[in-house]
């Protein structure tokens, strides 16, 4: 955090830093405090195994959170997210590291506005992209 | 599942489309906030105490999430026990603050059947309008459910 990225500092087709993060079982019971989800597949392995599941999984609202401060972080105190669009495509366990991917997929203006589409998503160990989504920041202007 | 007597008709989608949940209200307070923050990792100063730039403390951006109950009924039964969500798109319009009372509406935008892996589904889009005590729409969500 702190560090600012200006709209001239950005070109289509440059990465956003990957970021790995490792959710916990206590995070996801925090999450469900905090969110009010207490559906048991977060948090309850016996229940999550009787639905058919391996383990308990990740919040699929906990994944939006997380691609969400991904990617306000990258667009830092002055940017501002217009969008943010998340897939559940795979399901995530706690206790394995998830990583945060992205690229700049267009940059453009609209009025007054500086804008930026990203391309961001979560993958699993194996690399599989189990949350892909997109963003749209506006980005303040160096001038 | 024993779902296979079941099938969607142009009449059911027809009544579906359009139907709203009851407005849902909550107020925004300081420590829900931070509590949610710190629940899903961001440690973003803005969230706990404010920055210039977000002039004063803000709401993280799925922290409407935090607002239960705003599915729409569906006017028909399904033999569906199961329900995924399937993702969703935001969109941001004005900044959610401590203080601020939120209300929110859900409306059913699409729905429609379709087989696939786990076997028949049925997948709605729903769209929730936020708004603030100004009657300002601060944020939407569209999010896809599939009952199965």
């Amino acid at each position: 955090m702190g560090q600012q990225i200006y709209f001239e500092d950005v070109a289509e087709g440059m990465d956003l830093p990957v970021e790995v993060r490792n959710p916990t079982p206590r995070q996801l019971v925090q999450y469900a405090g905090a969110s009010g989800d207490f559906y048991e597949i977060h948090y309850d392995r016996n229940f999550a195994q009787s639905t058919g599941l391996k383990d308990i999984i990740i919040h699929g609202a906990l994944k939006n959170a997380m691609l969400g401060a991904y990617v306000t972080g990258w667009a830092g105190p002055a940017g501002e997210l217009r969008r943010l669009t998340v897939q559940y495509r795979g399901m995530d366990y706690p206790d394995e590291p998830i990583t945060a991917k992205g690229h700049v997929s267009r940059v453009y203006q609209e009025g007054s506005r500086n804008l930026v589409d990203c391309t961001i998503w979560l993958e699993n160990p194996e690399g599989q992209q189990t949350t892909p989504g997109t963003a749209t920041v506006a980005l303040p202007s160096r001038g | 599942m024993s779902s296979d007597s079941f099938t969607l008709t142009d009449e059911m989608r027809e009544q579906t489309i359009g139907v709203e949940s009851e407005p849902t209200s909550m107020a925004i307070e300081q420590g829900h906030i931070a509590r949610f923050a710190e629940a899903i990792g961001d440690d973003n100063p803005a969230y706990t105490v404010g920055t210039p730039e977000s002039g004063g403390i803000v709401a993280p951006p799925t922290f409407l999430r935090a607002m239960r109950g705003i599915r729409p009924i569906l006017p028909f039964e399904a033999p569906f026990t199961r329900l995924l969500d399937g993702g969703s798109d935001w969109e941001y319009f004005e900044p959610v603050r401590p203080g601020d009372t939120i209300t929110a509406v859900g409306r059913i935008e699409d729905i429609r059947e379709r087989n696939g892996s786990i076997g028949q589904m049925l997948i709605s889009t729903i769209k929730i309008t936020y708004r603030n005590q100004h009657d300002a729409v601060v944020a939407t969500q569209t999010s896809t459910s599939i009952r199965y």
